[in-house]
């Protein structure tokens, strides 16, 4: 029931590839052409050189938490029987840091520096929501 | 490179809050024109002496809304959406436009109910579907903007063995200014104890190391210093400004114990010709207590990293060696929303002696630090007397 509130990305010109990916439970992120940067979130223009060439990069999805919270108080009544659960900066070796949730572990096991690995998460019919787990 | 002076003397003329707190009967609108109509009185001046307007709210044309208000036919505005910061923002864009001889008296306003609106998590809970942010950060359950300062405030522990504690003597010694302070919302005095028994939010940040959530307004009024000479109340002196801006998504903050307060501090401290322990009293965004940490620190007040220990025993309280938000802050204050435009209200008032039991001994320079959105924007105003 409060799945339905949950916000839910939707996706958009730069990120459409993006979510197709996850959908297939891939992590891509993209990486210009020209001064061959990786980059995350995805954008038409690289932000180290504004190159708009750029291609796809399938990760491992094998990072390291760089911070992290245990949230104990919901933002949304849609994450209300969620708490508390951890909400992390996650580290990737192409050098890009993303959001998202550390999952499959007791929050309070959680520490910064832990190796984790991509899962999927599926929060609607179309999108699936990379997050992490220790590995 | 230092940052050269404004080439007009510029000076804060005026200044004053709304009625603040919980179950105030005033919308956006009487918020901004209370504290508009109480700021030109401080200053000595007519709403017709008022030629630019620069207004922050959450409706549409603000500037143009509360000028059409108040009657004033501006020929200057500025409305400039950098967060909590954009007052300490708005001031230099002032003095610019004055010194440029664009305008002559700024009246700059803030209004908001937010606590009427219930609205507890203004950023995050408006953030347009649009913006990355609505894809990358809220579905995963973001608690903005404290599990920002929350991710940052555990990196600082990771990275310095900064501690709960510390953190916590930050809420106690700003409750110890607002006890002294009559406008402020919490007066009884807390301890570190009390902070870490308070529930947790995200941690390592409890209850108490977050803001409160009030209604309230503000309004400052600049002009130029010749023309503040004139007036009711003695000219501060807006002696260096400088903003800094590293990103707007926390996940997109490339080092998160290390902010924009380095490069603004920095910048407007040369343009004024000052340094760290010139200053006397500061005041900075209290948004959460790792804030208060993480500027003081790349403001320069301490070592980086040695902020945890910087804040112990008191140092930033009544009696102490570096007088902190001496109003009480956005911890035990007031804040409704953007508290930029109080920092300013309180360090002009501190520099004309006008703060009573809260008086800080001998202030005659203050920096005022704004931040804003997720540690992304940062403004810092160095004011004297």
């Amino acid at each position: 029931m409060s799945e339905q509130t949950r916000p839910v990305p939707k996706p958009d010109r730069d990120s459409a590839y993006y979510w197709a990916a996850a959908r297939r439970r891939e992590l891509v992120f993209q990486q210009c052409n020209e001064c061959g940067q990786f980059r995350f979130y995805p954008r038409s223009v690289c932000p180290f050189c504004l190159s708009e060439k750029f291609e796809w990069h399938k990760s491992l999805g094998r990072g390291a938490v760089y911070s992290f919270t245990v949230i104990h108080r919901a933002p949304t009544p849609a994450f209300r029987d969620r708490v508390p659960y951890v909400l992390a900066l996650i580290d990737l070796p192409e050098g890009v840091r993303m959001m998202s949730n550390v999952i499959g572990c007791d929050p309070g096991s959680v520490q910064i520096g832990m190796p984790v690995t991509v899962d999927f998460e599926e929060v609607s019919d179309e999108i699936s929501l990379p997050v992490f787990r220790p590995e | 490179m230092g940052r050269k002076p404004f080439n007009r003397e510029i000076a804060i003329a005026g200044v004053a809050e709304s009625d603040l707190g919980h179950g105030v009967s005033l919308s956006i609108l009487q918020h901004q024109a209370l504290a508009a109509k109480r700021a030109l009185e401080d200053a000595g001046l007519r709403h017709t002496d008022v030629d630019a307007v620069m207004a922050v709210d959450f409706l549409g044309l603000p500037s143009l809304q509360i000028a059409e208000y108040l009657g004033i036919k501006p020929r200057f505005t500025d409305t400039t959406v950098t967060g909590g910061s954009a007052f300490e923002n708005l001031v230099e864009h002032a003095a610019l436009g004055i010194a440029a001889g664009l305008c002559e008296v700024v009246l700059i306003t803030y209004g908001s109910t937010l606590w009427s609106d219930r609205r507890r998590v203004v950023e995050g809970g408006g953030v347009d579907p649009r913006m990355p942010a609505a894809q990358f950060e809220t579905p995963y359950g973001d608690l903005s903007p404290i599990g920002a300062y929350a991710l940052a405030a555990a990196r600082h522990c990771y990275e310095f063995g900064t501690t709960p504690e510390q953190l916590a003597e930050v809420a106690v010694s700003t409750r110890n200014w607002a006890a002294l302070n009559p406008r402020a919302l919490h007066r009884d005095p807390i301890t570190v104890e009390d902070v870490l028994q308070s529930p947790l939010i995200a941690s390592p940040l409890h209850r108490l190391d977050c803001c409160v959530v009030t209604d309230g307004g503000g309004a400052v009024v600049v002009t130029s210093a010749e023309r503040a000479r004139d007036l009711r109340k003695p000219p501060v002196y807006v002696l260096g400004s400088a903003f800094s801006s590293t990103h707007l998504s926390i996940s997109q903050m490339e080092n998160l114990t290390q902010t924009g307060a380095f490069e603004s501090g920095k910048s407007a401290m040369s343009m004024a010709g000052v340094k760290p322990s010139d200053i006397d009293v500061v005041e900075i965004y209290d948004s959460f207590t790792i804030s208060v940490v993480c500027a003081l620190e790349d403001l320069g007040f301490c070592p980086k990293g040695e902020g945890g220990r910087f804040v112990e025993g008191g140092r930033l309280g009544p009696g102490g060696e570096l007088p902190t938000n001496t109003s009480g802050g956005g911890l035990s204050y007031n804040h409704p929303g953007a508290f930029g435009i109080f920092l300013i209200i309180e360090a002009v008032r501190q520099l004309r002696g006008e703060c009573a039991a809260r008086q800080a001994p001998g202030a005659e320079l203050a920096l005022v630090h704004g931040i804003g959105g997720w540690l992304s924007s940062h403004a810092t105003l160095i004011l004297g007397k």
